[in-house]
């Protein structure tokens, strides 16, 4: 099989601004006839959704949730990039594209990246038009602060809610479409398979949450823009609905799905308390601006009072181990060496899998009240959740499962391999290699839905507009629908001994302990193993209580964790076969005589895109090698 | 610890519900929520239905959670939605009584679930600014004093979860309805279209059977993210402003 990424030509500039120029068109009266569906309504999906039904499209859009408006890029909290150059600090398309690329470990596609950075200075244009409250200097212009991994300051914010004023602005865009007709919203739906017709996206299958009712649902092309799969992981700080299901039933259909298993584990979370936790909480990374981070040198200093143990019995080992970037290094190096100092028996708190983050220095050096300015909403949510005062004592942090740069495959028009099915937002894996930055999530979902999608869409539906909606009563439909039946009544008639989230949770901690934050081939291969057996455990075993046609709640949990199931087994392989280090895949085999990443350039700089074969089978790899003639590959540096 | 919880059952909207007394064995540091998940897998344990509640984000923001604690919707602490209020805030042997938002315009689906799609409706209605994707000006363009972007940004703060209608004897949505009024119209971008969307939301929102505000002020005192009933009043005068009805404008 080959993959075509169809990078238009010419030089990396100019390729967006030549494509649009040449890409086709659809008429107004033709767009009236087609049909487009849209999975998930976060700020790709949303934002695709409003945008193509403005241009006149008639779009179908479905969210899990009971309101487009709870979409998970609700919590996003630090801010959005873009290069404006309101800072007059020497920011620019090229730059935001090299910071990315470069913060992306040189595992993304040149062409897709700065596409991302051209288009990123029309979101913040586009959202000020709908209202998005930024927030502001006194002279009333828009106010910037800077993220980890960059030398100037981009992002773009509204206070710690920055992903839910985004959201809900487009949502608004998409409510006046809903409004006009041009939308049509199925709320609590949830999208269980693709259908085929010659070997095109033509359609889906839907369960209303509500009634269990399985519909069909044509359309011309059908996007989702359904998010990550960080739950695969049970614990993470996605909300307790993200899942995989509608991306990897197009896997199933034949979509490629690309390096799953880059996962992004974010350093500053508040650490799992105990046995019934079910999420974790972020902390934003700015808080490592002014926080050090350190564990007691002694082992035995471990459970005492962190304000009992003296400066010279401390280790601040980032300041220790990486003097120039210290504290704000890249979150992936965070992350590892707080886990190594956990391995080494020096975490704190109860559990021990904590390491400290101290603001004292802080407080001290700039007063308590230019803190609290800073992050009082951060240090109120900590005390809320933890009961401790973080002015008065260090706060506990850990890594968290946060964001999956991996995805399904796509080429430069967001296209899958399938023709007529798209993949924007986070459900796809192309702008942020093996390492995305702060603050570019919500920059890449409102550009694929605003500014990418509805023009690259045309180029495929311009070829449909003498295909009339295919009727829902095609055989095609049938055989999907009776599959989505067949597998609802399979795990309706189990009736098993233990619940969905015991399988969940052990599947969580196979992930974590061996395809997490380190990774090594013994355990890649045992965890292979093991999700094999906890799967077949899964189908003979799982209890689901109620029926079928009815709100069920633990029916819904059941298929998605018997997609996660398949799919940590393909992320394992993924994490098996690329034998470098890069990014947040770090391989123990693999790294410098110091301990750091191992990058093997001559051998690995290629996209894995995977082929299911059978449940079970290992699937099929495909390379798409990765060209770079604008940057030089650089080995990342933080020392 | 272990509570006692009396938790609000009802199979289906048809079905007529009651309580239901259950015992949890939860510690201090877990969510409520996660108090929630223990009992439900006992009674997964137990071979029975466990309880239907929302939630999604399960850090205050998706304002998904939508139950009364004790008569109090979201519970017992100022400025915190359900999923972030922690069993510390009761104690060992505490009975706590738990339903659902109990309104006309939000039905109850199951349990402690209701349909919220009123909100969405009332937002259609005219809770936006009409903006085409791709026709606008450079973001910096128009300055807007930054008082009254923070003024704005606070009430766009608003997660519709809808416990504001919840606490009103009245059930009216009237912050719900006034937060995004008046968020869209302390904007220069949104003030072209300020009278006409108030009329038209307001206008929604009693097709919706919401009850009318008066002025109780339980609105403000419950709403998790603390949105000031000040928004009431300028929603107020711009309606009067408007000099439309609500019935002129659906």
């Amino acid at each position: 099989m080959q993959l075509d990424s169809k990078i238009p030509e010419g030089d990396l500039a100019d390729k967006w601004t030549k494509y649009k120029s040449k890409v086709k068109l659809v008429s107004p009266a033709n767009k009236r006839r087609i049909e487009v569906i849209v999975i998930g309504s976060g700020l790709a999906g949303a934002s695709a959704a409003a945008s193509m039904a403005e241009m006149g499209y008639k779009v179908k859009c479905f969210c899990f949730q009971d309101s487009p408006r709870r979409a998970h890029s609700i919590a996003a909290q630090g801010g959005i990039n873009a290069a404006k150059n309101y800072q007059n600090d020497g920011d620019s398309v090229f730059r935001l594209f090299y910071d990315t690329i470069k913060g992306g470990d040189f595992r993304s596609r040149e062409a897709n990246v700065h596409r991302l950075a051209e288009v990123s200075a029309s979101i913040i244009d586009q959202c000020v038009a709908q209202g998005v409250p930024f927030a502001r200097e006194y002279g009333g212009l828009l106010a910037n602060r800077s993220f980890g991994g960059v030398q100037v300051s981009r992002t773009f914010y509204a206070s710690g809610q920055t992903g839910q004023q985004l959201l809900l602005g487009a949502y608004s865009a998409l409510s006046r479409q809903i409004a006009k007709g041009q939308v049509e919203m199925f709320n609590r739906h949830e999208m269980l398979d693709v259908v085929m017709i010659d070997g095109k996206a033509r359609g889906i299958i839907s369960r209303e949450l509500i009634t269990g009712k399985i519909d069909r649902h044509f359309g011309h092309a059908v996007v989702l823009a359904s998010g990550g799969y960080g739950n695969v992981f049970f614990l993470s700080t996605n909300a307790m609905g993200s899942n995989v299901t509608a991306a990897w039933k197009a896997h199933k259909r034949g979509a490629l799905m690309a390096n799953p298993c880059f996962t992004q584990i974010h350093p500053t979370c508040i650490p799992v308390a105990g046995e019934h936790q079910s999420k974790l909480t972020l902390m934003s990374e700015s808080l490592r601006n002014d926080g050090r981070v350190w564990v007691p040198k002694k082992k035995e200093d471990c459970n005492k009072d962190p304000r009992q143990i003296k400066e010279e019995d401390r280790d601040y080992y980032l300041e220790r181990i990486y003097p120039a970037f210290g504290n704000l290094v890249p979150r992936d190096v965070a992350s590892r060496a707080a886990k190594y100092m956990v391995d080494e028996g020096r975490g704190v708190g109860k559990t021990g899998v904590a390491v400290y983050l101290d603001f004292s220095d802080a407080i001290k050096r700039l007063g308590k009240h230019v803190i609290e300015e800073r992050y009082s909403n951060l240090f109120e949510m900590y005390q809320r959740i933890t009961d401790e005062n973080p002015y008065e004592q260090p706060m506990r942090i850990y890594p968290a499962v946060h964001y999956t740069m991996g995805g399904l495959w796509v080429d430069y028009e967001l296209s899958t391999n399938i023709p007529g099915l798209y993949a924007i937002g986070e459900a796809n894996f192309s702008d942020h290699g093996a390492n995305r930055l702060g603050a570019s999530a919500l920059m890449q979902g409102l550009a694929d839905g605003y500014f990418v999608l509805p023009y690259t869409i045309g180029n495929y539906l311009s070829n449909d507009i003498r295909v009339d909606a295919i009727p829902t009563s095609h055989p095609a439909f049938d055989k999907a629908e009776q599959a989505v039946k067949e597998r609802i009544n399979k795990l309706m008639s189990i009736q098993g001994d233990l619940s969905v989230d015991h399988f969940h949770k052990k599947l969580g901690k196979i992930m974590w302990d061996k395809c997490g934050m380190s990774r090594h081939g013994d355990g890649l291969r045992q965890a292979q193993k093991e999700i094999a057996e906890l799967r077949e455990e899964f189908w003979s075993n799982v209890f689901v209580p109620g029926s079928d046609s009815e709100f069920n709640p633990e029916l819904e949990k059941a298929g998605r964790v018997a997609d996660f199931l398949e799919l940590g087994e393909l992320m394992v392989l993924d994490a098996l076969t690329r034998e470098e280090s890069c990014g947040g895949h770090f391989r123990e085999e693999y790294r410098t005589p110091e301990g750091e990443a191992d990058r093997r350039d001559d051998l690995f700089t290629f996209v894995s895109a995977w082929k299911h074969t059978a449940v079970g089978q290992e699937a099929e790899l495909v390379k798409e090698e990765l060209e770079f003639n604008n940057v030089e590959l650089k080995v990342r540096s933080y020392k | 610890m272990k509570v006692k919880v009396k938790v609000w059952r009802q199979k289906n909207a048809s079905d007529k519900g009651g309580f239901k007394e259950y015992e949890v064995l939860t510690d201090p540091d877990s969510s409520f929520l996660e108090m929630i998940d223990v009992l439900n897998q006992d009674l997964l344990n137990k071979k029975e239905d466990p309880v239907a509640f929302d939630h999604d984000c399960r850090e205050g923001i998706c304002g998904a959670c939508s139950m009364y604690i004790n008569g109090q919707p979201h519970g017992p602490s100022k400025g915190t939605t359900t999923c972030q209020l922690h069993m510390r805030s009761f104690k060992d042997g505490d009975s706590i009584t738990i339903e659902p938002w109990r309104a006309a315009a939000f039905p109850v689906i199951k349990d402690l679930v209701v349909d919220r799609t009123a909100f969405d409706r009332i937002i259609q209605a005219g809770g936006y600014i009409s903006v085409n994707t791709g026709v606008t000006v450079d973001a910096n363009a128009v300055p807007i004093e930054k008082e009254k972007a923070d003024e704005a940004f606070k009430a766009a703060a608003c997660i519709g979860c809808g416990a504001c209608v919840a606490a009103c004897k009245n059930a009216s949505a009237m912050l719900f309805v006034s937060a995004k009024v008046s968020h869209l119209a302390l904007l220069p971008q949104g003030a072209p279209e300020a009278d006409i969307r108030a009329a038209k939301m307001l206008g929604q929102m009693d097709k919706e059977g919401f009850g009318s505000c008066t002025n109780t002020q339980a609105c403000e005192a419950m709403c998790p993210k603390e949105i000031s009933i000040t928004h009431i009043a300028r929603l107020n005068r711009q309606f009067f402003k408007s000099g439309f009805t609500a019935s002129d404008q659906s």
